[in-house]
């Protein structure tokens, strides 16, 4: 089972400014899925809202931007924002960097879900089920399982989600639950 | 002679592994005054060391070296490279394990007499008896602090707990508690009492559960009569022109072949590691490997019947709190062929972290019905239903085309359930299920089987030298000096978890061994 941790944040572009909800609008004219994501002059990807902005090395900003997006569609968790997915799949573009095979994978597979979703592409399909519809039709594929199987251990290991499912981690530095709660069920 | 020993040291009893069998033996021998080394594949952390985070847990502490995978069985398809989740580190999978400390019941070692002939199994009766066993047992419950046992008040039951036992009363189920745990309930033992911690499987960092890391090598080394050399991974038992064996070969932590002599050699390395040693020590004398004249060795590999229920409930259960087996119902643990199947299963609470739900729940799913189940973790109960699988020749361990970075061929395990195992499971995913809704459940998953943690049975135990590896001590047919220490002696595997039985075996095989040697039959 492959496995890697994310300790380090990916991409956080904690020294841009973020651009103003304004500009950001007038900029954003092709409004679509993964709307809050633009690509910049530059090539990397900016999510105003969110307030963070990813470099993109090896592979095609767009490639990446849908990459996040389709990890949405895999794993949907309609309050984890964007950037747990955008750091969940930065990995990619990592490998793509170090592994031209790899960067072949991942930019004919994206490639190939824009092909099949005919004019407007994969972030076209304006429904999750359109979109679930296809990949359903991937699923066996090398693509599909470098994707799925690197992002259920990338986005599931961040310790800044484990929150949100209500999972509260590491304990032994705070004495374990033994005075925490670990009976405390008054339900039943 | 005082540890550490010299590797032309011809004196000393080389233990392969230092788990449960090879922890556990390795003191009871020093306690008696015998030599001993103990050769574990693995690097030495202790307690205070271990990590509260699966993922970083699993690294540190995981066999992760490569392994192969075939036959039917979903790990094949979902894990093919990590058919076990076992542990390469001093104290083996003692440092992993839940806790859970049941004795075999007493049909469970007469299991051909018992259920008679069963198509497609290798059934046979162990050639020792519950009575046999049952001073060691004792001896083992003492040493390792079993809840239960000797006094030793049961643990608290935390909410799994809790939502289990409210399910086994509607259910009619008599046989539920918090468990037999060799966890310590009270400060003993110089160590520290469980503090529901949650992370019983990453080791336990209060050193409250029983691991021979902490508890049985220590006392061994200090009688001075017991080494332990971690990184010392052997890749095969040498032999004389005799049969007898004289040594084992082992790569250091910098890959260098060393060669460490012995009077005896005790195989303690888990039921897929042994195995592939004895069959990898093949040589012009013993062409199918050592002590394997039978045919056996690798065969009859046996991971018992597993699954999981988890069930969702309308308000919070946080069940990732406190012990990780924290309570169990036995009352399918009996032998009740009128449920379809022979033997029985356990079913004992279980809870996973966020990262190892989503890698284990269902292993390969995506989409909304798997991310709801996640969005409702916190809401969740489990439980792991453990029960007896059928040995089968075919189950086996091969060596690999594979080669690991010593040049040596990697283990293949080959898997595939038997109809019992199928009957039986889909039986313990019907009650599992029926215990949640009974408390209210809205939802529930019956979940595969994990990567094996319980391996058994590939060196089995048989009065006769035809049908298996080892006497009823652990002592191989074939040469007189090599012993299997660890749960691949397992004749069959019984519904229980089966530790307690290694460490049992161990303290009997112990004895065996000191009254030989001054015999000097070894």
């Amino acid at each position: 089972m492959g496995h890697h941790h994310h300790d380090h944040e990916h991409g956080h572009g904690k020294g841009r400014a973020p651009l103003t909800r304004r500009r950001f609008l007038m900029r954003s004219s092709e409004l679509t899925l993964a709307a809050a994501i633009t690509v910049t002059a530059g090539g990397a990807l900016l999510n105003a809202p969110e307030a963070w902005a990813m470099d993109v090395k090896a592979l095609k900003p767009e490639t990446m931007k849908t990459l996040i997006q389709l990890a949405r569609d895999i794993y949907p968790h309609d309050k984890i924002a964007d950037r747990f997915y955008a750091i969940a799949v930065k990995g990619h573009d990592d490998k793509a960097a170090a592994d031209g095979a790899h960067k072949e994978l991942i930019e004919k597979g994206i490639a190939d879900l824009d092909a099949a979703a005919g004019q407007g592409g994969y972030l076209g399909l304006g429904w999750e089920a359109e979109r679930v519809k296809l990949l359903r039709g991937i699923e066996e594929t090398p693509f599909f399982q470098a994707v799925r199987g690197d992002l259920v251990v990338s986005l599931y290991n961040q310790q800044e989600v484990w929150p949100i499912f209500g999972y509260e981690g590491e304990s032994y530095s705070k004495g374990g639950y033994i005075e925490r709660g670990f009976d405390d069920i008054d339900w039943l | 002679m005082a540890a550490p020993y010299s590797k032309d040291d011809d004196s000393v009893v080389v233990i392969i592994g230092s788990g449960a069998g090879g922890g556990t033996l390795g003191n009871e021998l020093a306690q008696k005054g015998i030599d001993v080394v103990i050769l574990e594949a693995g690097s030495r952390h202790e307690y205070e060391d271990f990590i509260n985070d699966e993922w970083a847990s699993f690294s540190q502490l995981a066999w992760t070296d490569a392994r192969t995978t075939s036959g039917t069985w979903r790990v094949a398809k979902n894990f093919p490279g990590l058919p076990a989740w076992i542990v390469k580190a001093v104290g083996g999978s003692t440092t992993h394990w839940a806790g859970a400390s049941l004795r075999f019941q007493e049909h469970e070692f007469k299991t051909l007499t018992t259920y008679g002939k069963v198509d497609g199994a290798n059934l046979l009766d162990w050639p020792i008896t519950l009575q046999d066993l049952a001073p060691y047992y004792e001896k083992a419950e003492a040493k390792m602090g079993v809840t239960r046992t000797n006094g030793l008040p049961g643990l608290p039951g935390n909410n799994n707990f809790k939502i289990l036992e409210a399910g086994a009363k509607k259910l009619g189920y008599k046989e539920c508690h918090t468990g037999r745990m060799a966890i310590n309930s009270v400060q003993r033992d110089d160590r520290n009492s469980c503090q529901q911690t949650g992370f019983c499987f990453q080791g336990c960092k209060w050193g409250a559960k029983w691991s021979t890391l902490y508890t049985e090598i220590p006392k061994g080394e200090a009688t001075g009569k017991l080494e332990v050399r971690p990184d010392s991974h052997v890749l095969m038992i040498e032999h004389d022109d005799s049969g007898k064996v004289t040594g084992v070969v082992y790569a250091d932590k910098d890959g260098n072949k060393q060669r460490q002599k012995a009077r005896i050699v005790a195989v303690a390395g888990n039921s897929i590691e042994s195995p592939r040693i004895l069959l990898n020590s093949a040589s012009n004398t013993f062409k199918d490997g050592l002590a394997n004249s039978s045919g056996q060795v690798g065969r009859n590999y046996m991971r018992h019947m597993t699954g999981s229920v988890y069930g969702v409930f309308e308000k919070p259960v946080h069940f990732y709190r406190g012990t990780t087996m924290a309570g169990i119902i036995q009352d399918e643990a009996k032998h009740d062929p009128s449920r379809g199947f022979v033997g029985g299963y356990e079913m004992e609470t279980l809870a996973l972290g966020v990262p190892f739900m989503a890698a284990f729940l269902d292993p390969g799913a995506w989409g909304r019905e798997f991310t709801t189940a996640m969005d409702s973790y916190a809401n969740m109960a489990g439980m792991w239903l453990v029960g007896e699988d059928m040995p089968q020749e075919s189950n086996r361990i091969t060596l690999s085309d594979t080669k690991d970075k010593h040049g040596m061929p990697v283990a293949n395990v080959n898997f595939d359930d038997h109809p019992n195992d199928i009957a039986m499971r889909n039986h313990a995913y019907k009650q599992g299920m029926a215990i949640y809704d009974a408390v209210g459940a809205t939802r529930t998953f019956p979940t595969p089987p994990y990567p094996s943690t319980h391996n058994l049975g590939t060196n089995r135990m048989s009065e006769k030298a035809q049908d298996g590896v080892v006497n009823k001590h652990g002592q191989t047919h074939d040469i007189k000096n090599l012993f299997i220490s660890d749960g691949s002696q397992f004749t069959t595997g019984g519904a229980e978890n089966p530790t307690l039985t290694i460490v049992a075996l161990a303290i009997r095989q112990a004895d065996f061994i000191a009254q030989e040697m001054s015999a000097g039959t070894i």
